[in-house]
């Protein structure tokens, strides 16, 4: 039996069900962030005034802001790569689809380079709370982009087999896929300036 | 699969596409500028939070096309949003709290 309302959408919602699942996974990971933040307020109140702002200065702003050039791209490449799909153009979405991990691992270079210069500084989640939440935010924002790397990967090139058989349920996978890369980019837009402007 | 009239619609959506994208560039540039600018930190943390909540509007309205989605989906999003400010409002209730005391 297949499984229902993987492309048509249910009468009562109004959305195929991957589509509300996945906003109400992301209104869960809102939350899970929100946490963090939550987190990063308290301890910002916590610490000697001006003290957040002192600690981060030892943070690569340029570098940081090339990622955040660099997460901002793939969004656009990520929703290329559906709109790609939607003009029934296979070899455009591979492309899209295939910048889209290069940006991703661009990204995580830039980051490995980021933490192993603090490393070599002596600068660990223990130095002060700053770090603490910073490689927190940081690390778990970045597990996030593993685990879309992974998703991505698997439509790009094993999983991309269902374009054949059922066209429409795997551009609306791709559209799913792509909610969860635009999210993950969105919380990269407010750690940017909290963690390395402010 | 898509019919000429989608054909259109997603040409027209590609150039919106193109214009966020570069609009969210020119903001992230106008954020690391504005971190320069002589300000107090409240007015700092004010406009570097309100040009990062203009990009992620920009990037949920358009990239993820919040603009023309379901109301269910809005009334879950503003739901999380409520319970998100709350989240938010504690540590500086706490704060609020012990200076009080202090």
């Amino acid at each position: 039996m297949d499984i229902p309302y993987t492309v048509e959408e249910r009468p009562d919602t109004g959305l195929f069900n991957a589509k509300l699942g996945i906003w109400l996974f992301l209104a869960s990971e809102v939350m899970l962030f929100g946490g963090l933040f939550s987190a990063y307020i308290f301890l910002r109140f916590g610490a000697p005034v001006g003290a957040f702002h002192e600690w981060g200065q030892e943070l690569n702003i340029p570098l940081a802001t090339l990622n955040t050039l660099i997460l901002i791209s793939s969004s656009v490449t990520m929703v290329m790569s559906w709109a790609s799909l939607k003009l029934n153009d296979f070899k455009k979405y591979k492309l899209y689809m295939g910048l889209t991990l290069l940006c991703a691992l661009g990204f995580l270079i830039i980051k490995y380079i980021e933490y192993t210069a603090k490393f070599d500084h002596h600068i660990y989640p223990s130095t002060n709370t700053f770090y603490a939440i910073y490689f927190t935010l940081t690390g778990l924002h970045g597990l996030h982009i593993i685990g879309g790397m992974i998703v991505l990967f698997y439509f790009w090139i094993p999983g991309n087999k269902m374009w054949d058989s059922k066209p429409e349920q795997f551009t609306n996978r791709i559209e799913i896929a792509g909610l969860y890369w635009h999210f993950v980019d969105l919380v990269w837009i407010f750690l940017f300036p909290v963690l390395y402007l402010l | 699969m898509s019919s000429g009239h989608d054909t259109a619609d997603i040409q027209s959506h590609i150039k919106v596409y193109m214009t966020v994208f570069v609009a969210l560039a020119a903001l992230t540039i106008i954020t690391v500028a504005a971190s320069y600018l002589d300000l107090s930190t409240g007015e700092g943390i004010l406009l570097a939070l309100t040009i990062a909540s203009v990009k992620g509007s920009l990037v949920a309205s358009y990239f993820m096309h919040l603009i023309s989605e379901r109301a269910l989906i809005t009334w879950i999003l503003m739901l999380t949003a409520g319970f998100f400010f709350v989240l938010m409002f504690i540590p500086m209730a706490s704060f609020i709290d012990q200076t009080q005391i202090g």
